[in-house]
């Protein structure tokens, strides 16, 4: 059960998207984001959407594949549509019972549904089409600035990236703890949420000590191979940037641009 | 030359408690003296708690010694400015595989040493490759060590401490956790790096099996050096390596066995070809 659990949800294809470097995907899906809460009027989503469009149909990853994180968050989606839809004042259109839908309570909850589903698609594709260890690298590259004002950037991308290769090891051991358990006749199963709570306090507790362990052993085996930071640290792969990363930028400028033009129309 | 020197080498374990009061010593290595010699095979044998892990780790220098001093080709490494120089000269193979393995791709793992040690991009790609090829990793360079087999995962680590070309390779216990098939396959490379790159290896083991290949077997017991020659010199004492609550090779025992019941065989047979040889013309005489 859980081992179906997947991070990084990267699909492996070769395509143009895959290919930029990952500070370029990082800005680009920042712009594509805050286009979306500078855009005031349809024509600011209709190039979104036609941006959006293009960008899935380049990144060659099933549309069906990608619509698979929406899931995730269609209760969200629902509770901010029906605040907007139900609690907006104006000019009514509906009423029943003590909720009253009103002209701009359709217009809010319908930007609203486009806005929180674009903004997943947007990050959904960055996921996709980058690896974990490609997204921490540029990131720690990108919030290089950062570094000079004492935030520990190589440190959390660090962090970020030995989490990501200890996930499923932790996953596997947790599995092997609760089967143990299940062999003493544990139950995780049934009872109320409270009681399947509880049962899982003995499975922490082992998880979280063999975790401590594996720290301190991790630890000792980077200091061995002499990790002392990132200061004088070169890369393996480092990032560059080619001609298509440059192109990509000049693209994400002009549609800042054409929404912000458009968001005065 | 000797490549790793260690001088009256102690070691206690502190225990504290909360007010950082000594609540409990614990003395892992009493007054241990070694030479290695460059380009040796040595293995380290002893039951748990003889002190062989402590003193493997004193090798680069992440326990530091309570008194006495230890050498690695020269350097003390107590020496603080020389740390660095004294964990690139000296690697380590600790015994859990996945807790030793950093990158989320085997080649990226391979890099990290190099990558630490500020190794210039193009030549981390020239050691990556040479140091897969020499655990015959290659073919799994772009995969995920979460999918390896436990031995596999074992020459990942061996790769990363080759990348970054040290002449001396500690392994603490590493095929512990591993099946035989696993256990095989990293004394083989162990083995080849030895011959073929000339590094100097201490294999810190418990399995007796892995020791018969060494140049030289060091026994250890309550934190000092106890018995200390070649296999066939180690081996041939039964008694003796019984007393350290160790065992003796099967093949070995049951040469041993058999000389106690009156057949007139040597000391420290280690192999079963060496056995049978021996074997052949007894019976064939009806002895």
């Amino acid at each position: 059960m859980l081992r179906e659990i997947t991070l990084g949800q990267y699909y492996p294809v070769d395509s143009l998207i895959h290919r930029l470097d990952p500070r370029t995907k990082l800005f680009g899906t920042l712009v594509f984001l805050v286009s979306l809460f500078l855009s005031r009027n349809i024509w600011g989503y209709l190039l979104a959407t036609a941006v959006l469009t293009a960008v899935i149909r380049m990144s060659q990853v099933p549309f069906s594949y990608m619509i698979k994180g929406l899931k995730a968050v269609v209760i969200l989606l629902l509770i901010s549509v029906s605040f907007n839809l139900f609690l907006t004042s104006g000019e009514v259109l509906a009423r029943f019972w003590i909720f009253s839908v009103t002209r701009e309570g359709v217009r809010m909850a319908g930007f609203m549904a486009v806005r929180l589903i674009y903004l997943i698609l947007g990050s959904t594709i960055m996921t996709l089409t980058t690896t974990p260890n490609a997204l921490t690298d540029g990131l720690e590259k990108s919030l290089g600035l950062l570094h000079k004002i004492g935030v520990p950037v190589h440190e959390i991308s660090m962090m970020m990236s030995i989490a990501l290769r200890f996930i499923p090891i932790l996953v596997e051991e947790t599995d092997k703890i609760m089967k143990a358990q299940m062999a003493r006749g544990a139950d995780f199963e049934s009872g109320n949420l409270i009681q399947r709570v509880k049962a899982m306090v003995p499975l922490l507790v082992p998880l979280f000590i063999s975790a401590f362990r594996r720290a301190t052993d991790l630890a000792m085996a980077m200091e061995a191979r002499c990790y002392r930071g990132g200061e004088g640290r070169t890369k393996m792969k480092p990032l560059h940037y080619s001609g298509r990363d440059h192109v990509a930028y000049g693209l994400m400028l002009t549609y800042l641009s054409g929404i912000v033009i458009l968001r005065y129309l | 030359m000797e490549m790793i020197k260690a001088s009256k080498l102690i070691f206690d374990y502190i225990r504290r408690n909360e007010e950082d009061q000594i609540e409990e010593v614990n003395r892992a290595i009493d007054g241990l003296d070694a030479e290695i010699g460059t380009g040796d095979f040595v293995a380290v044998l002893g039951h748990n708690g003889s002190g062989k892990s402590t003193f493997a780790k004193h090798i680069n220098g992440i326990l530091l010694p309570t008194e006495g001093t230890v050498w690695i080709s020269h350097m003390d490494t107590k020496d603080v400015d020389r740390i660095w120089d004294i964990r690139k000269t000296a690697g380590m193979v600790f015994q859990n595989p996945d807790n030793q393995i950093i990158g989320n791709i085997v080649e990226e793992d391979v890099g990290f040493g190099p990558e630490n040690m500020g190794v210039p991009t193009e030549e981390i790609w020239k050691r990556v490759d040479e140091s897969l090829k020499a655990v015959g990793m290659t073919a799994y360079r772009m995969r995920s060590p979460n999918k390896l087999s436990g031995g596999q995962k074992q020459r990942v680590a061996i790769a990363g401490v080759m990348a970054m070309r040290p002449q001396c390779i500690v392994l603490d216990e590493p095929t512990a956790m591993l099946d035989p098939n696993g256990r095989k396959e990293v004394i083989r490379t162990v083995r080849e790096l030895n011959k073929r790159e000339g590094i100097t290896v201490l294999l810190i083991t418990h399995y007796m099996e892995e020791v018969v290949d060494a140049d030289r077997v060091i026994v250890m017991d309550g934190g000092k050096i106890v018995m200390d020659g070649t296999p066939r010199e180690i081996f041939a004492q039964v008694e003796r390596l019984k007393a350290y609550r160790l065992d003796v090779p099967q093949i070995t025992e049951l040469a041993y066995e058999l000389k106690k019941a009156g057949m007139d065989l040597p000391d420290g047979i280690l192999s079963r070809e060496e056995l049978i040889e021996h074997l052949v013309p007894l019976i064939s005489t009806g002895v």
